[in-house]
């Protein structure tokens, strides 16, 4: 394969999805907090909640249709620019996006019209079920995505079968119910949630500070900082690492992300900070922290987290295993019959996606020596610094967002969120950070399955599509220019909904005294 | 009962029921987006017929993405192959496809009446490149597309975008717009007031309506006086691994024609594919608007239907290699996922079709100008 395409394939699925996930997570946490403001309208029968859920529910609309837009792409794009791996492992894979359109989307955008339109058509409790189901498709669909996307991390109940070149899946069950999936569920799900808290948190803070809209401003931020000190401490607790002993792969992502190049006795320490060397394999000025990442990881004082090195030379067995398995592919291919062939293929079986490795630099695993083993089994390790980094800017966002949300729940609790304007300052500054987590998260978790699209069965570089380097190039430029264009709009539409704030032509809060605007805008 | 051969049968049906439900319902949206600047003047009478639409295009979207996932799920091998191979035309759907959801938001959020007529536009554009590429796509489907397969599976497409546009894949792609703006008109002639639009609409109906039964019989005589069509030379096992390295095709002239004098109950499909269109003339004539959709809906069932029912058990021949045909017997996932699908899709089809009907329910009704003046939440 050339490897111009791949690098290009990979670009363009980065960018793709980096910007699906620009809106997802608003929609996640949003939806469920529209379902929180709207109960209260629903159970006190106050009108200011109603124009608290229909402005929230506005913006929420703008952010909803890039996400469903941007979401189309990521499902045909498995197909248009990754073909070998929709070949590969779409006896599996396909299933749980399929089950996500039935189940869960079809659900959330059926209703997501009904809940924009529907509101005098429907009794209050109607419109509030409406709502709720909104919530619950978009969450569901981020149960399905990540469980798809789960087994990309760990590739459980399948087995590759010669016959049709493939892996086909041999238990469901497992599919469904895998560790990785679930625990990057909830980390996924409540980070929507705090992302979506922060948005709420930092608007009503502009509010505040401009004076404006306080009625609307102070409730829509109580709602906003008890949702988001919850789910900030479910963003940390219930983070990734739960997962991270499981497979070889997941071991190497907990040993880059920690800078860990050798096995240390347990228990192992925490490295705060430090530079990783990729060169010389060392953490130059490291400052750890005693036994922290043995507790976090392990859960106990007594495993060790083993080491990048550890497990390079344990690639290089799987590697050696593995070409065995390659070779009676090929010999299965021409003569499927052959019991001996097949014998020697189920005993080295799990090992085949290693010699694959070897495709990178020899066309033939089975001609590849000793020497050539040992280096391919580097290409195991993922992008040290990287993921070093990425870790830690994401997890200091993480620990900010639970003081952030504790102080709003703290002021809040006092009733004098709306008067501390430091903290107002401090929360509207605070709104593109979650995003940034978000995302980082997403590089951490695919960066870190690297040189795997499919942890252990199939190298990223073999997955990708036989296109051209210009057909690549056209996409790339046509999705950017889109895509790019879009984001303007978007934010300029955001950026008008919120000035025109949550006033309606007929329908309006009493405002409070001295906030009326001269002339009420339309909605 | 759900052996294999059954399995593949019922998810060659699936897949049709995914497509034909995305055509009836997201093809009128793509139908009234292609007619939109043509069928409404100002700007109210446009955003009369946006909101036509506007409560239920995200849901009529998801039988796409559905029926990609479907795809994914139950053929991979028709996702990987047909996607990765017409990569260009596919770009050109999902862009239009993406600017159209955001058309219909964005476009009357801003007073501006230069942002809002190149709105117009792009919508036009977002509607009529899927519904003339989807058409040009299925040309190539039924003609063959240039790919193959090597040993390991991995296929490889030789040809590029301009390779799609031949005369009888064009011939397609039109027949396509002109199903789906009838379908289109019929909906608007439904959902918008009595007036210079309702009356407009009727017009475009009955120009497409026309057009689809030429361009369907345009479509029928060049599969028969043409050399379109192959077919199987090996024996099939409805049974067999999935490896469509084991099936030998040949190319074989007026091949697309066989089923119907094997089966000729199959003639059904193309039958409802003409007689369909003819009802959504009558109804457009005598002015009964549900029975000129009933017509349009019946025609486009009758039309897809009949280009399943023209290849099977073909679903995307190869033009190049005869050894790497798909075909319903050497395409799909395995029993099991099959098995797992079918569960899941009788399970929550039903309770889809429920809820979807219920959401047309609370939202039917003609939209008047009037309305789109004074409702705040409309687009």
């Amino acid at each position: 394969m050339d490897p111009g395409v791949i690098d290009l394939s990979r670009l363009q699925f980065a960018l793709t999805a980096l910007y699906h996930f620009l809106f997802v997570p608003l929609t996640l946490g949003l939806s469920f907090m529209l379902v929180i403001m709207e109960s209260v309208y629903v159970m006190t029968n106050r009108p200011i909640w109603r124009v608290i859920t229909r402005f929230w529910g506005r913006l929420f609309a703008i952010n909803f249709v890039l996400g469903v837009s941007t979401g189309l792409t990521m499902e045909f794009e498995f197909g248009t620019n990754w073909s070998y791996f929709s070949h590969y492992v779409g006896d599996i894979f396909g299933a749980p996006l399929a089950i996500e359109g039935l189940m869960a989307f079809f659900l959330e955008a059926t209703m997501v019209g009904v809940m924009f339109f529907g509101w005098n058509r429907l009794s209050k409790l109607g419109h509030l079920v409406v709502t709720f189901l909104v919530a619950l498709g978009t969450n569901l669909s981020a149960l399905w995505i990540l469980i798809a996307n789960g087994w990309m991390q760990n590739p459980v109940g399948a087995q590759f079968n010669p016959e049709t070149m493939r892996m086909e899946v041999a238990d469901f069950g497992q599919v469904l119910f895998n560790p990785i999936a679930q625990a990057k569920f909830v980390h996924t799900v409540s980070a929507g949630y705090v992302c979506a808290s922060v948005f709420v948190l930092g608007v009503s803070a502009f509010y505040l500070l401009k004076g404006k809209y306080r009625g609307v401003a102070k409730r829509s931020m109580a709602v906003a900082a008890a949702f988001g000190l919850l789910s900030s401490l479910s963003v940390v607790v219930l983070g990734d690492e739960s997962g991270y002993a499981l497979t070889d792969n997941q071991k190497m992502k907990l040993a880059a992300i920690e800078s860990a190049w050798h096995t240390a006795p347990a228990p192992a320490g925490l490295t705060l900070f430090g530079l990783p060397d990729t060169t010389t394999h060392t953490t130059r000025y490291a400052v750890e922290v005693p036994w922290v990442l043995g507790l976090i990881a392990t859960r106990s004082l007594d495993k060790e987290v083993t080491g990048m090195s550890e497990l390079v030379l344990k690639a290089q067995e799987r590697i050696t295993s593995g070409v065995i398995a390659y070779d009676a592919v090929q010999k299965l291919k021409v003569d499927p019959a052959n019991v001996a062939e097949r014998a020697r293929f189920e005993a080295h079986k799990r090992d085949l996606g290693y010699a694959l490795l070897l495709k990178a630099h020899v066309a033939d695993p089975r001609t590849a020596s000793p020497a050539l083993i040992a280096k391919t089994a580097w290409d195991v390790v993922p992008n040290v610094p990287l993921m070093f980094w990425s870790f830690r800017i994401m997890a200091f966002i993480g620990f900010y967002m639970i003081a952030l949300f504790a102080t709003a729940f703290v002021l809040a609790s006092l009733r004098r969120h709306d008067s501390t304007r430091w903290f107002l300052r401090l929360a509207l500054f605070s709104i593109p950070l979650p995003w940034v987590a978000i995302e980082l998260g997403w590089i951490l978790a695919e960066i870190g399955r690297q040189p795997w699209a499919i942890e252990g069965v199939l190298p990223t570089f073999l997955a990708a599509s036989s296109l051209s380097r210009g057909a690549l190039w056209t996409t790339i430029f046509g999705f950017t220019a889109l895509y790019g264009v879009l984001a303007v709009i978007e934010v300029r539409l955001m950026l008008t909904s919120i000035k025109k704030g949550p006033f309606e032509h007929h329908d309006d809060p009493q405002p409070e005294p001295g906030t009326l605007p001269a002339t009420p805008l339309a909605a | 009962m759900f052996d294999y051969e059954n399995l593949r049968l019922i998810w060659w049906v699936l897949m049709g029921v995914l497509l034909i439900g995305f055509a009836l319902t997201d093809g009128y949206d793509l139908g009234v987006a292609a007619l939109l600047p043509w069928v409404a003047k100002t700007d109210s009478e446009r955003r009369m017929v946006i909101n036509t639409v506007g409560p239920n295009w995200e849901g009529n979207f998801v039988w796409f993405i559905t029926g990609g996932g479907a795809i994914f799920a139950a053929w991979p091998f028709v996702y990987a192959v047909s996607f990765s191979g017409f990569y260009l035309a596919m770009f050109l759907v999902l862009a239009a496809l993406i600017l159209r959801p955001v058309g219909f938001k964005y476009r009357s959020k801003r007073e501006d009446p230069a942002w809002r007529s190149r709105w117009d536009y792009a919508l036009f554009v977002g509607g009529l490149v899927p519904a003339l590429v989807f058409g040009v796509a299925v040309g190539n489907v039924l003609s063959g597309a240039p790919f193959r397969l090597d040993s390991d599976l991995r296929s490889f497409y030789e040809g590029g975008l301009l390779g799609l546009f031949t005369p009888f894949t064009l011939l397609c792609g039109l027949l396509s717009v002109a199903m789906l703006v009838l379908h289109g008109s019929a909906w608007i002639a439904i959902k918008v007031e009595h007036g210079p639009v309702h009356a407009r609409a009727k017009r475009f109906g009955t120009v497409a309506g026309i057009a689809s039964i030429l361009l369907f019989a345009g479509g029928w005589a060049f599969v028969a006086f043409t050399k379109i069509g192959y077919r199987i030379v090996t024996t099939i096992d409805p049974f067999g691994q999935s490896n469509p390295l084991r099936t030998t095709s040949e190319p074989f002239a007026g091949a697309w024609l066989v089923n119907y004098t094997i089966h000729p109950w199959m003639m059904i499909a193309p039958v409802l594919g003409f007689a369909g269109a003819a009802l959504a003339l009558v109804g457009i004539r005598r002015s009964s608007e549900p029975l000129a959709f009933a017509g349009s809906s019946l025609s486009t069932v009758g039309i897809i239907s009949t280009v399943g029912l023209s290849m099977f058990p073909y679903i995307l021949p190869s033009s190049i290699d005869m050894h790497s045909s798909l075909t319903v017997w050497n395409a799909s996932s395995t029993a099991k996922t099959l098995g797992i699908m079918v569960f899941v899709t009788v399970v929550f089809l039903p309770i889809v079709l429920a809820y979807t009907s219920w959401a047309f329910k609370v939202m039917w009704g003609r939209v008047t100008t009037e309305e789109v003046r004074t409702n705040p939440d409309f687009y």
